[in-house]
């Protein structure tokens, strides 16, 4: 990051500001008030379509203790059966853990992307690619456990990898903007689940809704004790480890950082850049699969027709943990979070579920733009202004 | 605009090109003869309704042989291949190959009728309904992306002001008032939108996936929460047929194009509209500048930025007007999540069409009717499993943006932030 100011420039009043605060401040501080600021807004929101609340708020002339009182006791009645049903006994804890299995991997995929300078949005897409290819070899094959379930994940990675790395040779032959190709993608495969789950390799038998066969005992995650939280997770860990390294520790990831940081440079210096689009994708595209495959694999044992809903997630995910894997890691513990307090906060408090969809719109808003929270919250802004500009253009 | 890949006639790309369409229409026209018409039993008729529901005047049905029909379809289609592979068509080889492709499809549509009727003028009509949200859609992209900012949006959109015009509908009573806030909300989105990307430099893609993801929620928040439980909160009523007099007699257009819901008629308008101020007027002249060049726009004292804020927030009204057909138009209630993606294949429409109104409205067409056809494929029992023909809209626009046919060329300055220097 370019942060030490160019001390020769006189109309600068403040010091120049050491690399650790602000950056302190760029990769904690932002995401943090982001947080805080989408659920003030996301409570503000439950009060107004709570009826009893605002009914209250309708009289607040006559009786704003009345009104102030209501809305604090819905807020914080939700907030807490929300942070209850996250972490508040073992199984809120396995939970959790359990929602953030497959965003981890999900917004690991998007991020290795980010890093290329690829936009992906095809996430969902990859995913049902493979689940398809993973549920395929978890119910057609007879293994011992210890063969048959690294196959079966191997499978996924291999499916969701093939269908990202359409995308990647799309992009790297003809100049497609990923964006847009992977976005048809998401609905080609969309309406290629529901087409194989009618067919009767995939179709359970005696059924005649499209609903496919379950994965057999031995390509099934193993769960730790009574909690429904697997080995998908310790898999979810591994890969973000691994995907670190392959960022910062390769040269196959010198090279991703190289061609998205500038493409033209990349191919002076003597880079493949059709070719790092291409790998880029495909590994994309292979984390996204295995985040389909730990879901398939870990809790749903058979797939249905429809998105898995986490491809938007994904994006959310890379944002707020700023493409690091590690940050990815934090940001998808909390989505997780997020979405297993969910029910308790449903069930205590009667706040719809989707509540948590508004709350993680607003996150992404927020962290994408840091200057509207730096205008909010009057944190001064760096001396340079960047901007995290993904898009250079749909042309090529 | 649409001829820019056309570009010298005799390089070397351009007659792999031509050989390569050449040789699909032959193909296509084999592959109609083998599966249509020999696919249909001789001496089976198949009989196309060409009735509304309400005609004046009576036409008889068309009752063709089905077998006869297909080769003949089959023949025009490998005629056209010869030409194209002996003389080529140069310039119009697209507009052959959409000829090529209707004969095609007639031809399975025959087949598909033999020894039954399908009612041609009822595809039409659904045809032209399923279009009706894609279209405007299109047209809210389109407006904005002339301008320079990508909106991925459209869905979010369309979403909020489908469930906009539900709600205020029927808490009013009225469905104009409905369709007012829906539009309202769609501008408001619109101007979300242009200030997170243009005043907070956000990423324009991730801008309209932030707006997908909150319509998505909000929508499905406050429908659970409100509408739920007040159900005549969601029950605004339709926007009743307005039959225009005389032109609704003429027979298979009348029923087709002059009795419709405004619906339809603000479409057609819109589309047309669009076109003459896109492409003949001076503020045309001034959206495009900014949308290819916005630094030589500036230069002659365009204000950019308040281009891209006018147009953002246009797109998001026409969006408005798109999401309106849903609750208002169509279905008279609001659903979860019930644009389904349309929004998606609105972009997708948009690219087909290449950012150019009628072009968009043409794409719309072509999806709308591969997803009636495979409504009316249920009904004949047709042995073709319809989500192939629901992924057509999805795999043109790839072949499109890929140059396969053709090649989509997006304002040069598309997606790129302005900062005045």
């Amino acid at each position: 990051m370019k942060t030490e100011a160019p001390p020769a420039e006189p109309q600068r009043i403040e010091p120049p500001r050491s690399r650790s605060r602000s950056f302190a401040i760029e990769a904690v501080l932002i995401p943090l008030l982001a947080l805080f600021s989408a659920l003030v807004l996301g409570g503000i929101v439950m009060i107004f379509t709570n009826p009893e609340v605002a009914r209250a708020w309708a009289s607040f002339a006559q009786n704003p203790g009345n009104a102030l009182s209501m809305s604090w006791d819905l807020v914080s009645t939700a907030y807490a059966a929300l942070f209850e049903g996250a972490f508040g006994s073992p199984i809120a804890i396995s939970e959790t853990l359990l929602a953030a299995t497959p965003l981890i991997l999900a917004g690991l995929s998007v991020a290795l992307a980010f890093r290329a300078g690829l936009f992906n949005i095809g996430a969902e897409g990859q995913m049902i690619a493979g689940m398809l290819t993973s549920s395929w070899v978890g119910f057609t094959l007879d293994l011992p456990l210890a063969i048959h379930l690294p196959l079966a994940l191997i499978a996924g990675f291999v499916g969701g990898g093939l269908w990202g790395g359409i995308a990647g040779f799309l992009k790297a032959k003809t100049g497609a903007h990923e964006v847009i190709t992977t976005i048809m993608l998401n609905f080609i495969a969309l309406h290629l689940l529901t087409f194989f789950l009618k067919t009767p390799i995939y179709q359970r038998p005696g059924r005649s809704d499209p609903l496919s066969k379950e994965v057999a005992e031995s390509a099934r995650l193993p769960s730790f004790g009574d909690y429904r939280v697997n080995w998908g997770i310790v898999l979810a860990l591994v890969m973000a480890f691994v995907v670190w390294y392959v960022i910062f520790r390769t040269t196959i990831g010198f090279r991703f950082r190289a061609v998205g940081a500038n493409p033209k440079a990349a191919a002076y210096a003597g880079m493949s850049v059709a070719g790092t689009y291409v790998l880029a994708m495909v590994l994309a595209g292979g984390l996204s699969g295995l985040a389909g495959t730990a879901n398939l694999l870990g809790v749903a044992y058979s797939m249905s027709p429809g998105f898995l809903g986490y491809g938007f997630d994904a994006i959310a995910l890379a944002l707020l943990g700023r493409t690091h894997p590690l940050g990815v890691v934090l940001a998808a513990l909390l989505f997780g979070a997020l979405r297993a307090g969910a029910l308790q906060m449903q069930g205590t408090a009667d706040v719809g579920t989707d509540i948590i969809v508004v709350i993680q719109g607003l996150i992404i808003m927020f962290v994408a733009a840091p200057a509207l929270v730096r205008e909010i919250y009057r944190i001064r802004a760096r001396s340079t202004i960047e901007t995290d500009a993904f898009t250079k253009s749909w042309a090529s | 605009m649409s001829t820019i890949a056309a570009a010298p006639a005799t390089s070397k790309v351009s007659i792999r090109r031509a050989r390569v369409l050449g040789i699909v229409f032959v193909a296509l026209g084999f592959g109609a003869a083998w599966w249509f018409g020999l696919g249909s039993e001789s001496g089976s008729d198949s009989t196309l309704g060409l009735n509304g529901r309400s005609a004046e005047i009576e036409i008889p049905a068309l009752a063709l042989p089905s077998r006869e029909t297909a080769f003949i379809l089959a023949a025009v289609c490998v005629f056209l291949g010869a030409i194209q592979l002996t003389r080529g068509f140069g310039k119009r080889a697209n507009l052959i190959l959409g000829v090529v492709v209707g004969c095609f499809i007639l031809a399975f549509l025959i087949w598909a009728a033999r020894d039954d009727s399908l009612n041609m003028l009822g595809l039409l009509q659904s045809t032209l309904l399923r279009s009706v949200p894609i279209t405007l859609g299109a047209l809210a992209g389109l407006l904005c992306e002339r301008s320079g900012v990508i909106n991925i949006a459209i869905e979010g959109m369309m979403l909020t002001a489908a469930f906009t015009g539900a709600l205020v509908g029927s808490a009013a009573g009225s469905t104009i008032v409905g369709l007012i806030l829906a539009v309202v909300l769609g501008g408001l989105l619109g101007a979300m939108l242009a200030v997170l990307s243009i005043r907070y430099r956000v990423d324009q893609i991730v801008g309209g996936t932030v707006i997908n993801i909150l319509a998505l929620g909000l929508t499905s928040y406050l429908s659970a929460q409100i509408l739920a439980r007040y159900q005549n909160l969601n029950n605004p009523g339709r926007f009743p047929v307005i039959e225009i007099p005389l032109l609704s007699d003429i027979p298979i257009i009348g029923p087709l194009l002059f009795a419709n819901n405004i619906f339809i008629y603000m479409m057609f308008i819109l589309v047309f509209g669009i076109n003459v101020a896109l492409f003949r007027s001076r503020w045309g002249l001034r959206v495009r500048a900014v949308g290819e060049h916005p630094k030589a726009a500036d230069t002659v004292g365009i204000k950019v930025l308040g281009v891209r804020y006018r147009n953002v927030i246009l797109g998001g009204m026409v969006a408005g007007i798109a999401g309106a057909y849903f609750t208002l138009g169509s279905v008279g209630r609001f659903d979860e999540n019930m644009t389904g993606g349309r929004g998606f294949i609105a972009l997708a429409a948009m690219i087909f069409g290449r950012w150019n109104p009628i072009g968009a409205f043409g794409a719309a067409l072509v999806f709308g009717f591969a997803d009636s056809l495979q409504n009316k494929l249920a009904i004949l029992q047709v042995p073709i499993a319809s989500e192939f023909l629901l992924m057509a809209p999805y795999v043109a626009t790839i072949l499109v943006v890929a140059g396969v046919v053709g090649r989509a060329r997006p304002p040069a300055a598309d997606g790129q932030l302005y900062i005045k220097e």
